[in-house]
């Protein structure tokens, strides 16, 4: 086990490699002069150049490229153009809220998705699975900012269950949580569409394999056949599905965040985009670019778990 | 009694521990249900061997699936007759009697060794996880229970194997697996359903000559399908050979090779590979119709070189040559 971690830590090498150098070469050729940006467009050309100086703009791209690689090696992601602190400061202040909001619609995803696409596929063309892929339908087919407001407009402006007002920062833990509720189901509700099918196809091909019948054959109750024989054989393709959306619920938090005014990743990267603070987006993007690698490396060690055909490899 | 003992009534013999009562069985195409198996009648006693041989459609395989209660839910259903596992009816009983029946008094095995296993659960617990299910055990008397069940399907270094899982063995192995599995709670009757069909010659004679030692040892009543009559010939007792659904020739091994009486029996021998002679192989012409084109009568008719007016009505099984037990279902081969 302990190889294998090991193993796939040196791989991600690579690819972080690939993705530091994609932002950095992003950051660079959009559009805007970034000094006309930090001083606006009536700064002298003198303010300007000792500006480029400061930030480095001034060197070599090479050079620059160099910089910037032995920054976030160290770990510094620089500071911002627009406020001036330091970046890493910024995102860590925020980050605990994106990390809350990912996990909970983490749970909500695969806490509906799993038994509903079970059901679906147990009661194949009955009641649950029309139920199922509708409901599927309508959580791929609605965009996470159309969710969010009704979800805002049913449960908390007319129900008044949870707050309209985000108080994400709230130190009363209980309420804290029932900040959470509306944005976790908001940007969870997109996972559990496509946990379900991916579950109730995973279970209709498993419930159909020789070995179920076997199962069936020594006598077990219907229900152990399900879960432990068909259902055991579908956590591969849901924790790959799992996996692979905790990089796009990171990615689709910036709507929900910004929805339900929650402070996060997300509305740090509008900001950034509005200032245009090169310097805050190039380390937003960096820490986001982590993050998928890390819930990937995480998808492949869940894998050694759940199929006893991986290990040995 | 019933037809099926009828048949082969030996006095003071053991009372059979699977009775199969004019089954039938039905499919369903489209809206339709259509018998694919039509009243067919045995009884195997213990420690005797019933063959069942015909061609892939014939009803060998939903014959097994309806006494085992494995028939797919609305694509199959017995519609008629009887089946009595160990003195339990199984087609009056309801589905949690015929789940206790099943994996404890009767047993299977099937085809595909490679895909009949669990891949992701260590194959020790896969075969002790009857024992928990039927018999109460702890796990861990089921583990070793099942480390006994391994040892005597003679799988190698049984002990050290328990925790190992279904692709860290060979297909050989895997069914072997598969025999301590369907015979861990010591089941009256063993449904093996081609057994050795997708190993390796090799290994095929040494899986049978493993099923036919445990069936003795145990006094198993066995169920054996194939399609190879080589295998009837070298451990079954009885066979019966099906067509369409119907069974066409019924007897005892010897008898059976003796005067093989069914132009469907016959065109099967004619169409195994022979060791000896120069002649051949004699393909048989035609198809198994589909289940919505079958004939009414005899179904083999419409392939059949002896076919003539009557065979539109079906005849009756008849005793043929010199065993009583010996019958046919042929207009052209009853005694006048």
């Amino acid at each position: 086990m302990l190889r294998f971690v090991i193993k796939r830590l040196i791989l991600a090498i690579p690819t972080l490699w690939a993705v530091l150098t994609t932002v950095f070469v992003l950051v660079r050729v959009v559009p805007g002069d970034p000094t006309i940006a930090i001083l606006g467009d009536q700064a002298s050309e003198g303010a300007r150049a000792e500006l480029r100086d400061k930030l480095g703009l001034s060197k070599p791209i090479l050079a620059q490229y160099v910089d910037f690689m032995s920054q976030i090696l160290t770990g510094d992601l620089g500071r911002s153009l627009s406020t001036n602190r330091p970046i890493a400061d910024d995102v860590l202040a925020v980050l605990p809220y994106t990390i809350e909001l990912t996990l909970a619609a983490l749970v909500v995803g695969t806490v509906l998705g799993v038994p509903l696409g079970v059901l679906a596929a147990k009661n194949r063309n009955g009641f649950a699975d029309w139920f199922a892929r509708i409901f599927s339908l309508a959580g791929v087919s609605f965009p996470a900012f159309v969710s969010g407001i009704l979800l805002l407009l049913v449960f908390a402006v007319e129900l008044r269950w949870f707050p309209v007002i985000s108080s994400a920062n709230a130190a009363d833990p209980v309420e804290r949580l029932r900040a959470l509720v509306l944005p976790a189901l908001n940007l969870g509700l997109l996972m559990v569409a496509y946990v379900t099918r991916v579950t109730r196809s995973g279970m209709l091909k498993a419930l159909s394999e020789d070995y179920v019948r076997t199962a069936r054959a020594k006598g077990l109750p219907y229900r152990t056949v399900v879960w432990r024989h068909a259902f055991r054989n579908v956590l591969v393709p849901i924790v790959t599905v799992v996996g692979l959306y905790l990089g796009v619920l990171i990615g689709n938090a910036v709507l929900t965040e910004i929805v339900f005014n929650r402070p996060g990743i997300g509305k740090l990267i509008v900001t950034a985009l509005n200032q245009r603070d090169y310097s805050l987006l190039q380390g937003l993007m960096v820490v986001s670019a982590f993050a998928i690698v890390l819930a990937n490396i995480l998808t492949d060690l869940t894998y050694g778990l759940v199929d006893p055909r991986v290990k040995t490899q | 009694m019933t037809a099926a003992l009828r048949d082969d009534f030996i006095p003071d013999a053991e009372p059979p521990a699977l009775v199969v009562d004019e089954l039938t069985t039905q499919i369903r195409v489209g809206r339709t249900w259509y018998d694919a198996v039509r009243g067919i009648s045995f009884a195997v006693r213990p420690r005797e061997t019933l063959a069942l041989v015909g061609e892939s459609g014939c009803g060998k395989s939903l014959t097994a699936l309806s006494v085992m209660g494995l028939l797919p839910a609305g694509v199959g259903r017995v519609s008629g007759g009887r089946i009595v596992v160990d003195g339990v009816d199984m087609t009056a009983a309801d589905e949690p009697t015929r789940e206790s029946m099943r994996g404890d008094r009767i047993g299977m095995i099937f085809q595909e060794p490679m895909t009949s296993l669990n891949p992701v659960l260590p194959i020790g617990f896969q075969v002790a996880e009857s024992l928990i299910q039927h018999r109460g055990l702890s796990k861990k008397a089921a583990l070793n229970r099942a480390r006994e069940l391994l040892e005597l399907v003679r799988v190698p270094a049984a002990a050290s194997r328990l925790d190992a899982y279904p692709h860290q063995f060979s297909g050989g192995m895997r069914q072997r697996v598969m025999i301590a599995l369907a015979l861990a709670c010591d089941p009256k009757v063993l449904i093996a359903d081609e057994p050795t069909t997708a190993l390796d010659v090799t290994i095929q004679a040494q899986v049978l000559a493993l099923m036919a030692d445990v069936q003795k040892r145990e006094g198993l009543a066995l169920l054996l399908i194939t399609h190879n009559l080589g295998v009837v010939a070298s451990v079954a007792d009885r066979v019966m050979v099906m067509y369409g659904g119907d069974v066409v020739e019924s007897g005892p091994v010897r008898a059976f090779f003796a005067r093989p009486s069914h132009p469907y029996s016959e065109a099967l021998l004619a169409a195994m590979p022979r060791i000896d002679g120069d002649t051949p192989l004699q393909p048989i012409a035609g198809q198994v119709p589909t289940l919505t084109q079958m004939p009414t009568g005899c179904r083999f008719a419409t392939r059949c070189a002896l076919r003539h007016d009557r065979c539109a009505e079906l005849p009756p099984l008849t005793p043929v040559g010199d065993d009583p037990n010996h019958l046919v279902r042929c207009w052209a081969r009853m005694s006048p």
